[in-house]
C-alpha cells in the first residue's frame, strides 16, 4: 500500500502563518481591547494555530475523514467537561464571595 | 446458497484489517488522543481553580510572554523541521533526513533550556509552588490566590515532561536512521514520530494562550 501524499503540501507557508498568528497574539494581550475580545479572538487564534497544525503537519487533511472525527473526540469531551465543572464554579463562587464579605478587612493584608 | 458462502468466507484465514503502517498510525493517535484529554483536563482544572479564586494575579504580571512567544516560535520551527525530515525520507534522502532530525532536536532541546532558565527566574522572583510574588513585572503590588504557582507548574511541567520524551523519542529515530534503517519505501515510523512531535507543539499552543496570555 503505496502513501497517497507523496506530494507534500507547503509547509513554509503555514509556518509563515503560524508565526503571523504568534506575532498577532502577542499584539492582542498589549492592544487595550475590553477583556471578552482580547478572550474571544486569543482563543480564535490558539484554535486555528492548532487546527493549521494538525491539519498539515499532521496530515488529517489528506487522510480519511474518519481520523478527523476521531481526533476531534477530546476536543468535544473538553467543552463537555468545562460545562460539567460550572455548577461546582458557580457554588464556589458563591461561597468566596460570602467569605469575602466577612472577613473583608483581613484579606485586604 | 448464501450460508454456503459464508462457510466459505470463514474458512479462509481471518486477515487482519489494519497493516502494520495504519496500525502504528493509529496506535499514535490513540495515545496522542487520551494525552489530549490529560491536557484537557488539566486546563479545565485550571480554569475553575481560577475561576473559583477570590483574587487572581494577571498572568502577564508574572509571566514573561516575550521570552514564551519566543519558545512557541520555536516549537513552529521545530514542527518545520520535523515534516522537512518525513518529506526528505520519503524521496528517499536518508542524510537530509539526518540533517533535519538533528534540528527538531537542536530546537527541543534549546526549548527546554528556555524552560529552565524561566522556571528559575520565577523562582528566583517568588513565585514557587507555595509562595506568590509580592512584585509585579510592572512594579506594581500584586496579590492573589498561592495557586497560582502549582496550577503553573504542574501544567507547564507536564509539557516539558513530553518535550524530554519527544527528544529521546527523536534521537532514538535518528540513530536508527543514521544506521541506514529508513528508506523511501520504508518510512512510517518517522511518520508515526512526527504525529507525537507536532502533537507536543499543538499542545503548547493551547498552554501559551491559556495559560501565558490570557
Amino acid at each position: 500500500m503505496e502513501h497517497a501524499h507523496k506530494e507534500h503540501p507547503k509547509y513554509m507557508r503555514i509556518f509563515w502563518i503560524l508565526s503571523g498568528l504568534t506575532l498577532a497574539e502577542v499584539g492582542v494581550v498589549y492592544l487595550p481591547f475590553p477583556t471578552v475580545v482580547t478572550a474571544l479572538l486569543l482563543i480564535g487564534m490558539a484554535c486555528s494555530k492548532a487546527a493549521y497544525v494538525a491539519l498539515y503537519f499532521m496530515h488529517l487533511k489528506f487522510e480519511q475523514k474518519t481520523l478527523t472525527a476521531i481526533a476531534l473526540t477530546p476536543f468535544i469531551i473538553c467543552i463537555f467537561l468545562v460545562f460539567m465543572l460550572l455548577p461546582d464554579l458557580m457554588a464556589g463562587a458563591r461561597h468566596e464571595g460570602a467569605k469575602a464579605e466577612s472577613h473583608a478587612v483581613d484579606t485586604s493584608h | 446458497m448464501e450460508e454456503t458462502t459464508t462457510l466459505d468466507h470463514s474458512a479462509d484465514a481471518y486477515e487482519p484489517s489494519l497493516t502494520p503502517d495504519s496500525l502504528g498510525k493509529l496506535g499514535m493517535w490513540l495515545f496522542l488522543i487520551s494525552d489530549a484529554m490529560s491536557f484537557g483536563a488539566l486546563l479545565a482544572a485550571y480554569g475553575a481553580v481560577r475561576a473559583g479564586a477570590a483574587e487572581w494575579i494577571p498572568p502577564t504580571e508574572v509571566l514573561g510572554i516575550n521570552l514564551t512567544a519566543g519558545m512557541t516560535f520555536l516549537l513552529i520551527c521545530s514542527s518545520v523541521t520535523m515534516v522537512k525530515a518525513l518529506e526528505a525520507i520519503q524521496n528517499g534522502n536518508q542524510s537530509r533526513m539526518c540533517t533535519y532530525l538533528g534540528l527538531t532536536i537542536l530546537g527541543g532541546i534549546i526549548f527546554l533550556g528556555l524552560q529552565a532558565y524561566e522556571w528559575t527566574a520565577l523562582i528566583k522572583h517568588g513565585l514557587t509552588l507555595t509562595t506568590i510574588p509580592h512584585q509585579g513585572l510592572s512594579g506594581a503590588e500584586i496579590s492573589g490566590s498561592v495557586l497560582f504557582g502549582p496550577t503553573f507548574y504542574t501544567i507547564t511541567g507536564f509539557h516539558g515532561a513530553h518535550v524530554t520524551g519527544g527528544v529521546i523519542y527523536l534521537i532514538v529515530i535518528l540513530i536508527r536512521g543514521l544506521r541506514g534503517t529508513y528508506t523511501a519505501a520504508y518510512n512510517h515510523k518517522v511518520e508515526i514520530l512526527g504525529l507525537y512531535w507536532h502533537f507536543v507543539d499543538l499542545i503548547w499552543i493551547m498552554v501559551f494562550t491559556f495559560i501565558y496570555l490570557l
